[in-house]
């Protein structure tokens, strides 16, 4: 067994980050929203209250959405991360994107992707969800622009739109 | 802030979480979902040299009904939780709790077993799991323990759990024929920690109450009961009397700890409201009144 001062405090990850495999050497310190923002270069996903209260760097570790300030670089060790870099260009938030663009649902524009992956999840998983469902869910993302209002607006529309084309009952 | 510089490693065998917890004890910490602990991190609150990550020990996965208990395993997330049929069947009261736990990004990743390692006095875990009359398994490499849940919150943020044990799994009783929950509690935005919460389970036959059980959130420096005033209920008709009669023993029973927004006059006062919202939703709607006054009186 090795002594705690022999055991190295950085390690090599691999991982599939938007899609392409990558690996790197992280601290075992850094967190993923660090590591994505100063390891990856990807700066679409926030850091705001570092402490997992504000959302703002809302990232998906598997397919699920994660506070990136609460997870370790070396905890995605072999799993998928997918940021809002890679979600935008792969088109899975082009009609929630759309829609925070026409009900106006950003100023600053700080909260808006870990906004938009959190939107993602529920409407992908609760295409169901009613005005007080999508409140609740968001609860978890701060914004300090917009009073709300607009984003709860664009994510309803969302779910409107994909009940009436009938893709809202996708499992 | 950033987490000081630590070692971590990610074990596969749960043999290997024992031997490096029993080797490197008050130096290490174990990490389950990692949402309370990463946060204390990054706040510099703790600062240990090792952290043994157990979301590779696959032996600490999955629900699963062995006889007449639900067994979940340490490492079984908060939406798992959420998201199970086994669960909505065998313990409804969790399925009712788990969407109150912050937010689903923190529920997909904490877990079942971290919640209850860590004893909150003001989160849902540990109260449900006092209300259901559950039970804590917990290895060590000198063996294995099980813990009532009566026994195992000791004090604020503080277990029964010795130093090289491990939570491996809870097992809850399969929710009996005639079993009653209730699980409710008032936060100031959804997500947050409940000003006051209450996990309730009983038997009830004819209206007639028996085995209530009352685990209160945020009101004591423990998850805790209010053994008086289950006394007060057991055995009882369900009536608005009995009801009153309860609610009046409860705030003479809790001596609710203040936080920086509520008073103990205030906790004691939502506690009752919140205990009778309880024993109404058990109430058949034969006793329940109608009376727009009476109504009025209960909101």
């Amino acid at each position: 067994m090795q002594t705690l001062h022999e055991l190295p405090q950085t390690q090599t990850i691999r991982l599939t980050l938007n899609g392409q495999s990558i690996e790197r050497e992280v601290q075992a310190r850094t967190h993923l929203v660090d590591f994505l923002r100063d390891g990856a270069e990807l700066k679409g996903s926030h850091l705001g209250c570092e402490h997992g209260v504000c959302g703002a760097c809302t990232v998906q570790l598997d397919g699920q959405i994660v506070r990136g300030c609460l997870v370790l670089a070396v905890q995605a060790d072999g799993r998928s991360v997918n940021t809002v870099e890679g979600l935008s260009d792969n088109g899975a938030l082009a009609q929630l994107q759309a829609a925070f663009i026409k009900r106006n649902a950003l100023q600053c524009g700080f909260c808006t992707s870990g906004m938009l992956l959190a939107a993602h999840e529920l409407v992908e998983q609760r295409p169901h969800s009613s005005r007080e469902d999508v409140r609740e869910w968001i609860s978890g993302n701060y914004c300090r622009c917009t009073g709300y209002q607009a984003i709860v607006d664009a994510i309803c529309d969302v779910l409107a739109e994909r009940m009436k084309a009938g893709q809202g009952a996708k499992p | 802030m950033k987490a000081p510089a630590f070692s971590y490693l990610r074990p596969r065998q749960l043999r290997e979480v024992l031997t490096l917890l029993a080797e490197h004890g008050d130096e290490a910490r174990l990490m389950a979902g990692g949402q309370t602990l990463l946060a204390t991190l990054n706040m510099r609150l703790s600062e240990p040299a090792l952290l043994i990550d157990m979301q590779a020990v696959n032996e600490l996965k999955g629900i699963s009904l062995n006889g007449n208990a639900l067994c979940i395993g340490a490492m079984v997330t908060h939406t798992e939780i959420e998201n199970s049929a086994l669960v909505a069947q065998h313990a409804p009261l969790l399925t009712a709790a788990a969407p109150h736990i912050a937010h689903r990004a923190i529920r997909n990743l904490g877990t079942f077993g971290g919640s209850i390692a860590y004893g909150d006095p003001a989160a849902e875990w540990p109260a449900c799991l006092l209300a259901l009359g559950g039970v804590i398994v917990a290895r060590s490499l000198r063996g294995e323990r099980r813990i009532a849940a009566d026994d195992f919150f000791t004090g604020l943020y503080t277990t029964d759990l010795a130093p090289d044990e491990v939570i491996t799994a809870c097992e809850i009783p399969a929710s009996p024929a005639l079993a009653r929950f209730s699980f409710s509690e008032l936060a100031r935005r959804h997500g947050d920690y409940a000003v006051v919460g209450l996990a309730a389970t009983c038997k009830a036959t004819n209206n007639t109450l028996a085995d209530v059980r009352l685990a209160w959130i945020g009101v004591g420096s423990t998850p805790m009961r209010s053994v008086k005033t289950e006394q007060a209920l057991d055995g009882q008709q369900l009536t608005m009397q009995s009801l009153t009669h309860a609610v009046d023993v409860l705030r003479s029973e809790i001596a609710p700890i203040p936080d920086l927004t509520h008073s103990e006059a205030a906790k004691k006062q939502l506690a009752g409201v919140l205990l009778k919202r309880a024993l109404l939703s058990w109430m058949p709607a034969s006793v329940t009144p109608t009376a727009p006054s009476a109504q009025k009186e209960l909101a």
